[in-house]
């Protein structure tokens, strides 16, 4: 349990330092630590398959779209970059402020709850509950790719048209 | 074991919650369209955070994996379709700056 | 039976990519045949008793209300694609603009048939993405700034009813509709499958645009291509918000007091906040935008009396805003492609030269209105009578007023575009194409016919 507490912890830290860097591909590069960190977490608490599936994802293809997105965009000159910078840390500092604010009231109001859990199900496997028991889960998992794929071919497709 | 339950529900809760201020304040107060992504991002890892501890402490673990598989998907072509709208967006008005979108009133 | 309504529109719309371009003028027939059979087949499961069937696997069922979404989705996906096809330019727009309504058809089949809350979360997500899609179609400014916020309150609705179905792992173990209800109804549940359902609540009100999470709508409405915001406002933001809060909230049996306070009070906020807004609008599409509003707190708050009768005029209302919203869509996409402004101060006596669409509006805005013995009135009588029934004599009042209000705002409407003298550089506009007349006509006597019968459609339901 001890081993939790100390992955959530970096988890927000990880998460904080996202919010709060000034460079845009800093904060991309955090964003990829939170997910590591949350696929630890998710192998500590017996969830392999899904921590393989973060990972490969979302610390893998989503850091990738993101870093081309940042370097297809960027267009600032230096000088103006740098004045938005110290503009940040005026509006942002109060966030860790608010953080360790409402950390300590939920410790104070520490509520514990009558947990009836319902009973163990015995189908033990992902693999039987995902292609047995939610086939329509992953027929709705398709039409949203499809959906995706729509999505690149006309909005991607449009910049080739006008010269990009 | 019931007590000890209850204990780790709560530590867990309290970082939810944290990891949810922390993308709700990014989203309200940033200028820049892609740390607006970010932040709905650092949302969906906190849920997906909290589904999978759901499924650790009820047993459950099969229904929550499929869950979080299927939630994982939807997230990736949700970013793919924003970021194909945020370069729609830079390519009108050749910047990222949120406040031009706050043309209309809503 | 059931798996043929998410089927069919997927196969179709494989086979329509993979043909070669010389063939693609048939998509629009095909697609369109294919809404009208769905329109026309589905109440032959209204006889039947209520089907489950697990081929492949998929856990579908069909009831009463399904066969509702099921025929008011083709119905207006049918005129979107006909108005689509009328406004839209480009040839490779308007194919993707068919493929794109046959993906958001299959997310709304899958709404109207599911029995898993997470199936439930995983086709409004489709839905969702299919529409994101479409609204930037056109790809010029104001379409990307009416996608942000869709896109930003969309993820935090979804992080809401995935908090949901979190918690509803954790107290009920499953998440069949069956499993919740024998969960929650008898004894109330814990807090935590309170919590989760008061948590699924809120992301489907965020999703319908009700106050206070209404900051999207009306950006949505007005920067969407003409088409889509017929598709948009007549059925993907009622059926993903509305529709899917009276399925779940029927099935899971989950009217408590609070549940239905917060409820009643979302409503009439929304019923006085749109029809205030709509007052003081320039754009038509914007005023119709604010108008969704009011009518889906009407929706809710007939929701929240928590009786029969209360969900009977809820179902009913959302079935006559279906019909006339979409009317007054077409209208407004005919009216801007005549004219190319949707500026209501530039406008004005247009019922002289497009006559079919003056007349088309005016039974639309009368039916929203609630006259009789349009549609309109009996819904809006149901609701009232409903909330009096039950005992909100204030909120009955709140409802009788913004009638008013409503009545106010569409006589500003109609006053403003076709009434009075024609301005002089609107002179040679002409009457819009058959193509988007003939769905205006078709939703007009639809509105009429249900005016008209609906004494009849009352006999039966209270024989059941």
């Amino acid at each position: 349990m001890n081993i939790m507490i100390f992955l959530l912890v970096l988890l927000v830290l990880a998460a904080l330092w996202a919010v709060m860097t000034s460079l845009l591909l800093r904060a991309a590069i955090a964003l990829a630590l939170t997910s590591i960190i949350l696929t630890v977490l998710m192998f500590e608490m017996g969830a392999p398959l899904a921590a393989v599936f973060e990972l490969s994802v979302c610390a893998g293809l989503i850091s990738v779209v993101f870093i081309s997105v940042i370097s297809l965009t960027h267009r600032l000159p230096l000088k103006e970059y740098l004045d938005r910078r110290k503009n940040r840390i005026g509006r942002f500092w109060f966030l860790p402020v608010l953080l360790v604010i409402a950390g300590l009231a939920m410790f104070y109001f520490k509520q514990s709850f009558d947990m009836r859990l319902p009973a163990k199900i015995l189908i033990a496997d992902v693999r039987v509950v995902l292609w047995q028991l939610r086939r329509l889960d992953l027929f709705g998992q398709i039409i949203i790719l499809l959906a995706g794929v729509f999505g690149v071919l006309i909005l991607f497709g449009g910049s080739k048209k006008n010269g990009n | 074991m019931g007590i000890e339950m209850s204990q780790l529900f709560w530590i867990v809760l309290t970082f939810f919650i944290l990891m949810l201020i922390e993308g709700f304040y990014c989203i309200t107060m940033t200028y820049n369209l892609l740390r607006v992504l970010i932040g709905l991002e650092i949302l969906i890892k906190a849920v997906t955070l909290f589904i999978i501890f759901a499924g650790y402490i009820s047993g459950n673990m099969s229904l929550a994996q499929a869950v979080v598989i299927t939630v994982i998907v939807i997230e990736v072509v949700v970013v793919v379709i924003a970021t194909g709208i945020i370069l729609g967006f830079f390519r009108e008005y050749d910047s990222l700056n949120v406040r031009n979108a706050r043309n209309m009133k809503g | 039976m059931t798996y043929l309504f998410i089927f069919v529109p997927f196969i179709l719309l494989v086979i329509l990519n993979l043909l070669p371009k010389r063939l693609r003028a048939a998509a629009f027939y095909s697609t369109l045949a294919m809404l009208a059979a769905q329109v026309v087949f589905s109440p032959f499961e209204f006889v039947k008793p209520a089907q489950m069937e697990v081929i492949f696997g998929f856990n579908l069922i069909i009831n009463n209300l399904s066969v509702i979404l099921l025929m008011i989705s083709g119905l207006i996906a049918g005129v979107s694609l006909v108005a689509g096809w009328a406004t839209l330019k480009d040839d490779d727009k308007k194919f993707n603009f068919i493929s794109l309504i046959l993906l958001s058809v299959i997310g709304l089949n899958g709404i109207a048939m599911v029995k898993d809350v997470f199936s439930l979360y995983v086709f409004i997500e489709a839905t969702a993405v299919a529409t994101f899609i479409l609204i930037s179609l056109n790809m010029d400014k104001p379409a990307f700034e009416g996608i942000l916020k869709y896109l930003i309150l969309s993820v935090v609705a979804s992080t809401l009813m995935l908090t949901s179905i979190a918690l509803l792992i954790i107290s009920c173990g499953s998440l069949g509709f069956s499993d919740i209800r024998a969960f929650i109804y008898p004894s109330g549940g814990t807090i935590f499958s309170q919590a989760a359902v008061a948590l699924f609540i809120c992301g489907l009100l965020i999703k319908g645009g009700l106050v206070p999470f209404h900051g999207w709508v009306a950006d949505a409405y007005t920067s969407a291509p003409a088409s889509v915001s017929i598709l948009l406002a007549g059925i993907i933001t009622k059926a993903s918000g509305v529709f899917t809060l009276i399925k779940f909230m029927t099935s899971t049996l989950c009217f408590t007091t609070s549940i239905m306070d917060m409820l009643l009070f979302v409503g009439a906020l929304s019923i006085v906040f749109g029809a205030l807004a709509a007052l003081g609008q320039k754009d038509i599409k914007r005023i119709l935008a604010y108008s969704s509003i009011s009518q889906m707190g009407y929706i809710v708050i007939a929701l929240g009396t928590g009786t029969p009768l209360g969900i009977f005029a809820a179902l009913f209302h959302f079935i006559n805003h279906a019909i006339f919203k979409s009317q007054l869509f077409v209208n407004a996409a005919a009216v801007e492609e005549q004219t190319g402004t949707r500026d209501m101060d530039k406008m004005g006596g247009l019922a002289q030269v497009m006559p079919v669409t003056g007349v088309t509006s005016a039974i639309a805005s009368l039916s929203t209105a609630g006259i009789p013995p349009l549609a309109g009135f009996w819904s809006k009588l149901l609701i009232i009578i409903s909330l009096w029934l039950s005992g909100n004599f204030a909120y009955a009042v709140i409802a009788v007023l913004a009638s008013l209000l409503t009545l106010a705002y569409f006589l500003y409407f109609q006053r403003s575009i076709f009434f009075g003298k024609v301005p002089a550089d609107l002179a040679n506009v002409r009457e819009a194409d058959a193509l988007l007349v003939s769905p205006a006509v078709l939703l007009s006597a639809l509105t009429v016919g249900i005016g008209l019968a609906f004494p009849f459609i009352l006999k039966l339901f209270m024989r059941q």
